[in-house]
């Protein structure tokens, strides 16, 4: 038993509501964008609740772009950004969950990066996308090209090294008597 | 009368030659501008949070935002920590409606081990998740209104809270860290006769609600301080991927409870209060009517509950009784085994989210096999609403400021994880 046996609609129905407007959606997207999806993960043939994309990291703003604006698509929710390490090569995989307000479907992108690779910043296609990046560096060490203000969210702007990588200790402590004053210089960066 | 020195006096008076200052028509108060630093102890943040704003007079021109004070690195301990380990901290999430995050945590593992929980076990968990969104507004509420001066407003409102929290004390045992729901169950059933308690909290807490709308919406100054403050648009909130009340005040007709249904939202009925300006008033309004939703789902449920088990019937994660612990080799060795090791969850990724009291709330655990998550990332809603608060007050007063925080509704517990 895992998240493929079909279970009661208290976890909500996805997979029997959206299994052909998935498909339809995602063969457009492959036509479009053609060798830029490297690999398509979808539900009942693996373990997921909603279709994973896996994109190319050159080409990931162009189809989270496509994604959100095309019709028939209408991703324009960007519902939660995150990230996760791998442990091996490509490390790190950035998580996009899209939702679509018109259909109330879901869909996972992911981008693969190498150890230190940049990728590029959503904060041009969603403004929300700024602190969960900022959390993501903070966190993984992931840096995005083009992020208005890429600085530690979570942490002290003193910590040293990327707390959520898996080589990170549990007790990994750093304790700081003071905390830092207010600085007028991030005031002209615009958190916005 | 004082006679000054008259070098002192010299001093005072004349200007300095040498500096000169440039005149800037939007400085209204004569060049004094000042950069405040508001928090992260103080008493109109709610919580430990942080707002760096120039000001200028009264006027707040720039600003940033910092939080991570209360950081607990909670998605970190949700992988060192097992399944059923990591309930408690959820409780920790948002603390004002702790009962829903032990529920949706509880669900976002189910679906990945493919368990379904039974009948009374899904009304139970509804009733719960509901009676803390209705805390949840009465807490948010009561306190904006309190950071805007109406102190009585508050008194009330709470007072109908702790009556909820007496009902959750009668629940699990505690009142604000519940930790009520198992992966596949929950603690303990309703104790016998708790329908009646909450049939009657529900009729009081009807007529506290109306006392509370007679005595705030329609007051002048209430009204004067609320509408067309800390405003919010609905192009900005969907850029900003703002959900829940603040999003349905901008005239965003979603919510997850009506469009994605879980649990047993597609079988009881209820309306989704939707205004259209995004100010504090607006929020205010909506937050108001979906406790009153919230109460008409409550009485929806407790009539349909219905005496049954509240365990999935899987080994896999049920605890065993106590008597058989106590009583049996095996049931030790299973009881000893449970809580060191843990279950195994199948391998597989699923995001689960729900609509928690101050809009989406989503966990989004990766297992590669074994008792510990691969990936423990926890959704909130907080952070996607404090990051609006520099867009929606900067240009508007302190003041107005603080009645705009108080409307989002942040919770640092669950900002900071």
């Amino acid at each position: 038993m895992d998240i493929n046996t079909p279970v009661p609609t208290i976890y909500g129905n996805h997979f029997e509501k959206y299994a052909e407007t998935w498909k339809k959606q995602i063969a457009e997207i492959q036509t479009k964008f053609g060798g830029a999806i490297e690999e398509v993960r979808f539900p009942r043939e693996y373990p997921t609740d909603v279709p994973i994309l896996f994109v190319k990291n050159e080409s990931i703003i162009a189809v989270l772009d496509f994604m959100r604006t095309s019709p028939g698509l209408e991703y324009g929710f960007l519902a939660d950004l995150t990230a996760t390490d791998e442990e091996n090569e490509p490390r790190f995989e950035m998580v996009y969950q899209l939702l679509s307000h018109s259909s109330m479907a879901r869909i996972r992108v992911k981008v693969r990066l190498r150890d230190g690779e940049e990728t590029p910043t959503a904060t041009g296609l969603w403004a929300a996308a700024n602190w969960p990046e900022r959390e993501v560096f903070d966190m993984f060490g992931i840096k995005f090209t083009g992020h208005p203000h890429m600085r530690r969210i979570l942490m002290d702007d003193r910590w040293v090294g990327y707390p959520l990588r898996k080589d990170y200790p549990l007790r990994g402590y750093q304790i700081f008597p003071d905390t830092p004053p207010p600085k007028p210089e991030y005031l002209e960066k615009g958190d916005r | 009368m004082l006679e000054l020195d008259n070098d002192i006096k010299k001093a005072l008076t004349s200007k300095n030659e040498h500096i000169t200052v440039e005149h800037d028509p939007d400085d209204i108060w004569g060049d004094s501008r000042v950069i405040v630093n508001i928090g992260p102890t103080h008493p109109a943040m709610h919580g430990a949070l942080r707002m760096v704003a120039k000001v200028n007079g009264e006027t707040i021109e720039q600003s940033y935002c910092e939080f991570g004070f209360t950081h607990r690195a909670k998605e970190k301990l949700g992988e060192n920590r097992t399944y059923h380990q990591f309930i408690v901290y959820t409780d920790r999430l948002n603390y004002c409606s702790a009962l829903m995050n032990n529920v949706a945590y509880a669900m976002s593992v189910e679906r990945l081990m493919g368990i379904s929980v039974p009948e009374r076990c899904v009304w139970i968990r509804m009733i719960a998740s509901e009676m803390s969104r209705v805390i949840d507004h009465l807490v948010c509420l009561g306190i904006g209104a309190v950071d805007i001066g109406a102190f009585s407003f508050f008194l009330y409102g709470f007072h109908q809270r702790e009556e909820a929290y007496t009902l959750i004390e009668q629940l699990c045992g505690a009142r604000l860290t519940t930790s009520y729901t198992r992966i596949g169950g929950l603690m303990g059933d309703a104790p016998v006769g708790w329908e009646t308690g909450v049939k009657e909290w529900i009729k009081k807490t009807r007529t506290c609600l109306d006392e509370m709308h007679k005595l705030l919406t329609g007051n002048k100054i209430w009204v004067q301080r609320t509408v067309d403050v800390a405003k919010f648009s609905k192009e900005d909130c969907l850029r900003y991927s703002v959900t829940g009340p603040v999003a349905r005040s901008a005239g965003i007709d979603v919510d997850l409870r009506r469009d994605a249904p879980y649990l047993y939202y597609d079988k009881v009925e209820f309306d989704v209060p939707v205004a259209q300006n995004g100010d504090v008033f607006d929020r205010y309004l909506v937050r108001m009517e979906e406790v009153r939703q919230s109460l008409n789902i409550i009485q929806q449920c407790t009539e349909r509950l219905k005496p049954g088990p509240i365990w999935a019937d899987d080994k896999r994660t049920r605890i065993p009784e106590k008597d058989i612990v106590h009583n049996t080799m095996e049931g030790l060795i299973h009881h000893f085994k449970f809580f060191m090791t843990g279950f195994d969850v199948p391998e597989g990724e699923a995001y689960t989210s729900v609509e928690a009291a101050n809009g989406e709330l989503g966990f989004y655990i990766c297992s590669k096999g074994g008792p510990k998550a691969h990936r423990m990332r926890i959704r909130g809603p907080s952070i996607y609403h404090f990051q609006t608060l520099t867009p929606m007050t900067n240009g508007g007063m302190i003041a107005d400021m603080v009645a705009g925080l108080g409307s989002i509704n942040i919770i640092a517990g669950e900002l900071d994880r």
